[in-house]
């Protein structure tokens, strides 16, 4: 009696366990279908990137990266891209930090209102942002005749088709993704911190730069980061507003794959691009959660 | 103590002028287009000399940019229709299971966000190519779903984290079918969050450029591939009718989600 029971027991939980692991792969099936389309559609085919990159004719080979190396055309196009990047992150702190600070030190519903003002360009398509600067930017456009008006400048600034408009428009397309961060990292700084900083003596602007400054600066740097990693992929706004003078990356492994069919190339190219980029989301995957950040689209 | 009192006043105006300077930096060029397409001139002036709808009247009489609007609107239809239920059925069967498989599954599922998108465009191109889907809407629409999965599965599965689903399980020893516990009981709830996820596919495929260019083209043009061809070439006031009406659906079709989102 007693050991029937036990042993009924015993079947009892290896048949809710058995039904519990039932359950646990009928819920992972439903995920089944949206992982073989991402699967096949993204996945599958930049891991076959990687394995063009390293054929040459037949053969295993190393001369597709050599050549990233060795060409001095490409070692311009890194110094671009980097260059470009590293300017547009310096700048967006620049004019992020403080308007996010701005942000974080009014009212609930002014700042609510302002965070609306920044998610405004990120709700319009990338293209149309790119179009507007375009055309803003011309020789005939509405800074320039801004400028003259004020009589700042006589003759029309070259604002577009080079560095200039590709950065002005890049900045434009990547500062929130800086300011929306940031502005988190400072609302969740306690007042109470410079309370403290304030009463032991400290002046407003001390306590800023030895109090408040250090507490955001993580909320800065993955800011910094998250855009410097953007940046580094852009494709869309260099190509327009960079009128065929500026080359960045993935322009070029465009040109590569698009234009000459040389796949070797453009796949040694993704491929580095690919692996620095996920290096540096690896890197700011440490300091934020990821994935409300990217919410924002590229 | 709120914290406000020790910023100066005279710092308060200097930050306040340079806070409203970088908001107008960020919202003006998105709006400056909407005035300057109703111009009649060929050159895109503020403000018009003249108010015409010329450029929404060559637009409008365009073949070749109505066949593209079809094509972007039934890409980014379609994109909504396959990425929603998939991503649904992803987000809650991934939240469901739990453990590392899941975690990984989720992972492979939002990577397409980080991956940047020209790699993404060549890796399609160079998979449809042997498999004839270039330029061919069934192409199209599967690569535009796997770019708007990963924003489906996140929404989804936020709305997810705030639902008991334990009332999911009494609906169950109650007798309801599986189907019937998750349809009467889960569904509803998630409401908000599926239309935002759905509005955001939407504009995530209607928007794309890069991946359309390598794999849309000819009859199958988008409307942001031609558009794309045309800036390079010259600055066609007709894109800036094009771009304000694009500006108005994206931002009210977006702010919709957000407020969606917001109000719960």
């Amino acid at each position: 009696m007693n050991r029937l029971a036990i042993v009924s027991e015993e079947s009892g939980a290896e048949a809710l366990a058995r039904d519990a692991r039932r359950e646990r792969r009928r819920a992972l099936a439903l995920a089944l279908p949206a992982l073989l389309l991402v699967g096949l559609v993204a996945l599958l085919p930049t891991g076959w990137l990687f394995w063009l990159s390293v054929i040459e004719g037949e053969k295993l080979s190393a001369a597709h990266y050599l050549r990233l190396v060795e060409e001095e055309s490409y070692r311009r196009i890194f110094w671009t891209t980097f260059e470009i990047a590293a300017v547009v992150t310096v700048l967006a702190a620049l004019l992020g930090y403080p308007l996010a600070y701005w942000l974080s030190r009014l009212p609930e519903r002014w700042a609510n209102f302002g965070l609306v003002l920044v998610l405004v360009p990120f709700w319009t398509s990338l293209l149309v942002r790119t179009y507007a600067w375009l055309v803003l930017l011309q020789r005939r456009g509405l800074v320039n005749q801004g400028l003259q008006g004020l009589g700042l400048i006589d003759e029309p600034l070259r604002l577009v088709h080079n560095w200039t408009g590709t950065v002005i428009g890049m900045l434009h397309i990547l500062l929130p993704f800086l300011v929306l961060p940031v502005y988190a990292s400072l609302r969740a700084i306690d007042p109470a911190c410079l309370a403290a900083a304030a009463s032991l003596g400290a002046s407003p602007v001390r306590a800023f730069w030895t109090v408040f400054f250090p507490l955001s600066l993580p909320g800065l740097l993955a800011g910094c980061l998250l855009v410097f990693v953007l940046a580094l992929g852009f494709y869309v706004t260099p190509a327009i507003l960079g009128g065929g003078r500026v080359l960045m990356v993935a322009m070029k492994v465009q040109e590569n794959a698009g234009l000459y069919l040389d796949w070797g190339a453009a796949s040694a190219l993704a491929v580095l691009l690919l692996l620095a980029t996920l290096a540096l989301f690896a890197l700011l995957a440490r300091l934020v959660p990821l994935e409300r950040l990217l919410l924002g689209r590229s | 103590m709120s914290g406000e009192s020790w910023i100066a006043p005279w710092r308060r105006a200097w930050l306040a002028a340079l806070g409203l300077l970088v908001l107008a930096f960020l919202v003006l060029p998105v709006f400056i287009v909407l005035p300057m397409s109703f111009s009649d001139s060929q050159y895109l002036e503020f403000p018009p000399r003249a108010w015409s709808l010329r450029w929404y009247r060559a637009y409008l009489g365009s073949d070749e940019w109505m066949s593209a609007t079809r094509v972007s609107l039934a890409a980014a239809f379609l994109t909504t229709l396959l990425a929603t239920p998939l991503g649904l059925a992803a987000a809650y069967g991934l939240h469901r299971a739990g453990g590392r498989a899941a975690r990984l599954a989720r992972a492979a599922l939002v990577a397409p966000l980080v991956v940047p998108v020209i790699i993404l465009a060549i890796g399609v191109f160079y998979l449809y190519v042997r498999l004839g889907l270039v330029n061919t809407m069934a192409g199209l629409v599967l690569a535009h779903t796997a770019l708007a999965l990963p924003f489906v599965v996140v929404l989804v599965d936020a709305g997810l984290r705030r639902i008991d689903l334990d009332q999911e399980r009494v609906a169950r020893s109650l007798g309801a079918s599986p189907l019937r516990a998750f349809a009467t009981v889960v569904l509803p709830q998630l409401e908000r969050s599926l239309l935002a996820a759905a509005l955001l596919a939407f504009v995530t495929s209607l928007d794309e450029v890069v991946v359309a260019l390598f794999v849309s083209g000819g009859e199958m043009s988008t409307l942001t591939r031609r558009m794309f061809t045309g800036l390079r070439d010259q600055v066609d006031p007709t894109i800036a009718a094009i771009s304000s009406l694009l500006i108005l659906l994206s931002v009210g079709l977006l702010g919709g989600a957000q407020l969606l989102l917001r109000r719960r």
